[in-house]
């Protein structure tokens, strides 16, 4: 064999591999663009803020990103272009993203009083259905039709940038970091979103009927998007929540004109019924969230205690 | 100009390139055995980075942790680019994505026979990363060197991102051989699956090889099968003792005569069983392709549809 510059390179890729990084390297903990996220996770809950309502708070936002990340996930290996594969993965890491740190302020800020904090994994594996805080739309099956995914991701992006970008002010550091990094996320997203609704309305006879079809199966969980739950409502007051309903007008405005550009028209179905007035911010799901969770826990569940 | 040169002259300077250890560029002129050689490897490469998404996105949606979640997902996505950065110089030989993509899921062309397997247990995950991952490296970090320029430009990004891929493998199997019993099982056990898979990676014993003299004075390859086998057992074997596991062969044993491990034969009608289409997941595979291939007709149809109407309105 030849010694050579490229033995050095080979032997280089092996080398330092025996002394890799312990699994606590906070490097990894929360990939890159969040560097001193521990550091703010753990900041004092704002005055006059109520924890449970922050951390609620937290895990709404949190679990809307968790699963929809989730959902994202399941596109893996099953888009219809390369470019395809690599744009949903990479949406899905963005909320995966937030969601992270979003559970983690919220299992801090519960945890603030008792000293019992619990930990993201925590949060995302062993809390049942009814513990999660997901809108509908979140959770919904896209059954890897690509005008489904794309029809949740336009709501669900242009309804979360309108959020985010309100929450840039907020008086919690954690909701505001997670905002100030999230929007340029999002943005991408919405535009990504956009761009295919335009491409799919506007394209073929089939692909026009089918995104018509994929806007209509969403719609009846857009109205859930604008409900004002009491915990938000308490946290617009101290001025770390924003209230959803103050973002409908901009949301409809952005949804209108995607829609209309890409000739395809706003439903008219009527909205979701809720379960005694309870949905998804109240712990009321669809059918479809236990699902999602047995496959997101099983292994998790399956070795308690054990740290990976 | 080049009409004035004849066939001889243009395989002259062709060689002289290739001697010179200089680089062959799409507008060259290039033997058309060259040429197709090349297709050849380059879309089974590219194939087998979109093929090897399957067994570990296998594990995404049920990863046990957000972290080690959010890491597998970034390394499966990593792999979809590595295919578009190969299928693109593949596409400088003047063939195209489609007409690739087309050959896979027909059959006719190949990817590496270790997305065959299974992939069982999130240990997989990290073997995957270590063994699998690790011999890719092994076989790459001499193409970064190859010949035809498009492919090595390609090599050197790609192998920047397979050795961290195999950091991250390892560094979960070190968690694991740490945590409980049960999570040790799974790495030994997972191991004792894709040791000699892994092996089986660097193709056929050299005296089966016999495209291999002919890569080699072209420049694309750069070592035989039997040295970079050697070469990649030499490197993890002392990897495996720093996790304590066993590698499945009792035959493994330093040899201080040769400066390298000896270690058993692979099983070679296994591999061509593999290779002729007959290992655990090979129909698997394909069908997961094509079903996603053709199920996404529409969605290229359309935004084709879009483009020509957005032209037209120009
Ligand atoms: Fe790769
Ligand atoms: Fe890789």
């Amino acid at each position: 064999m030849r010694t050579t510059q490229e033995d050095h390179d080979a032997t280089n890729a092996y080398q330092s591999l025996a002394d890799t990084v312990g699994h606590d390297d906070p490097r990894w903990a929360f990939g890159t663009g969040v560097e001193d996220v521990q550091a703010e996770i753990t900041s004092p809950v704002p005055d006059g803020v109520d924890a449970a309502d922050l951390a609620r708070y937290c895990l709404m936002l949190g679990d809307d990103a968790l699963i929809c990340a989730q959902r994202l996930a399941e596109w893996v290996s099953n888009a219809p272009e390369l470019e395809e594969e690599v744009a949903l993965a990479n949406t899905a890491l963005d909320l995966l993203g937030q969601a992270r740190v979003l559970l983690a302020r919220a299992g801090h800020v519960e945890g603030s009083g008792t000293g019992t904090a619990r930990d993201e994994d925590a949060l995302a594996y062993l809390r049942a259905e009814p513990e999660f805080r997901n809108v509908a739309l979140a959770e919904l099956p896209d059954s890897l039709d690509f005008g489904r995914a794309i029809a949740r991701l336009l709501v669900f992006s242009t309804w979360r940038l309108a959020l985010l970008h309100r929450l840039l002010a907020s008086r919690d550091p954690v909701l505001a970091a997670v905002a100030g990094k999230g929007v340029k996320e999002l943005a991408y997203h919405r535009d990504y979103a956009a761009r295919w609704t335009l491409r799919l309305g506007d394209g073929t006879p089939e692909s026009h009927r089918r995104m018509q079809a994929a806007v209509d199966a969403v719609w009846p969980y857009v109205e859930e998007l604008f409900r004002t739950s009491d915990v938000e409502r308490r946290l617009v007051g101290a001025g770390v929540a924003v209230d959803p309903a103050d973002v409908r007008a901009e949301v409809d405005g952005v949804l209108d004109e995607v829609l209309s550009r890409a000739t395809l028209t706003r439903p008219t179905v009527p909205p979701a019924g809720t379960v005694g007035g309870r949905g998804g911010r109240q712990g009321a799901h669809t059918e479809h969230l236990g699902h999602v969770l047995a496959e997101l826990q099983s292994l998790a569940r399956q070795h308690p205690g054990a740290s990976w | 100009m080049t009409a004035t040169l004849d066939e001889q002259e243009l395989q002259g300077r062709f060689e002289d390139v290739i001697a010179a250890d200089q680089r062959i560029e799409p507008r060259d002129w290039m033997p058309e055995a060259y040429r197709r050689t090349l297709v050849r490897q380059i879309a089974q490469h590219a194939h087998s980075e979109i093929i090897g998404m399957q067994p570990e996105g296998n594990w995404i949606l049920r990863a046990p942790s957000l972290r080690r979640k959010a890491i597998l997902l970034a390394k499966v996505q990593d792999e979809a680019g590595h295919g578009m950065y190969l299928y693109a110089a593949a596409e400088t030989l003047g063939v195209d994505r489609a007409e690739l993509t087309d050959k896979l899921v027909t059959g006719k062309q190949k990817y590496s026979s270790i997305f065959n397997y299974p992939a069982l247990s999130y240990a997989d995950v990290g073997v995957i990363g270590w063994l699998v991952d690790g011999a890719a490296i092994c076989n790459q970090v001499p193409l970064c060197r190859c010949s035809y320029g498009p492919y090595a430009r390609a090599m050197i990004r790609i192998c920047k991102e397979e050795s961290f891929h195999q950091r991250q493998g390892y560094e979960l199997l070190l968690a694991m051989v740490n945590g409980t019993d049960a999570q040790r099982e799974m790495v030994q056990e997972s191991t004792n699956r894709f040791w000699w898979p892994s092996l089986m990676m660097f193709g056929p014993p050299d005296a089966d090889s016999p495209n291999t003299s002919q890569s080699m004075a072209w420049g694309i390859k750069r070592h035989t099968n039997d040295e970079l086998r050697q070469r990649f057992v030499d490197m993890t074997v002392p990897q495996a003792e720093a996790l304590g596991i066993t590698l499945p062969d009792p035959g493994l044993a330093w040899n201080e005569e040769r400066g390298h491990y000896d270690f058993s034969e692979p099983d070679w009608t296994e591999l061509q069983a593999v290779i002729s289409g007959s290992g655990p997941c090979n129909a698997q595979r394909i069908a997961h392709r094509k079903r996603a291939h053709d199920e996404g007709e529409w969605v290229r149809e359309a935004a084709a549809a879009y483009a020509r109407k957005q032209e037209s309105r120009r």
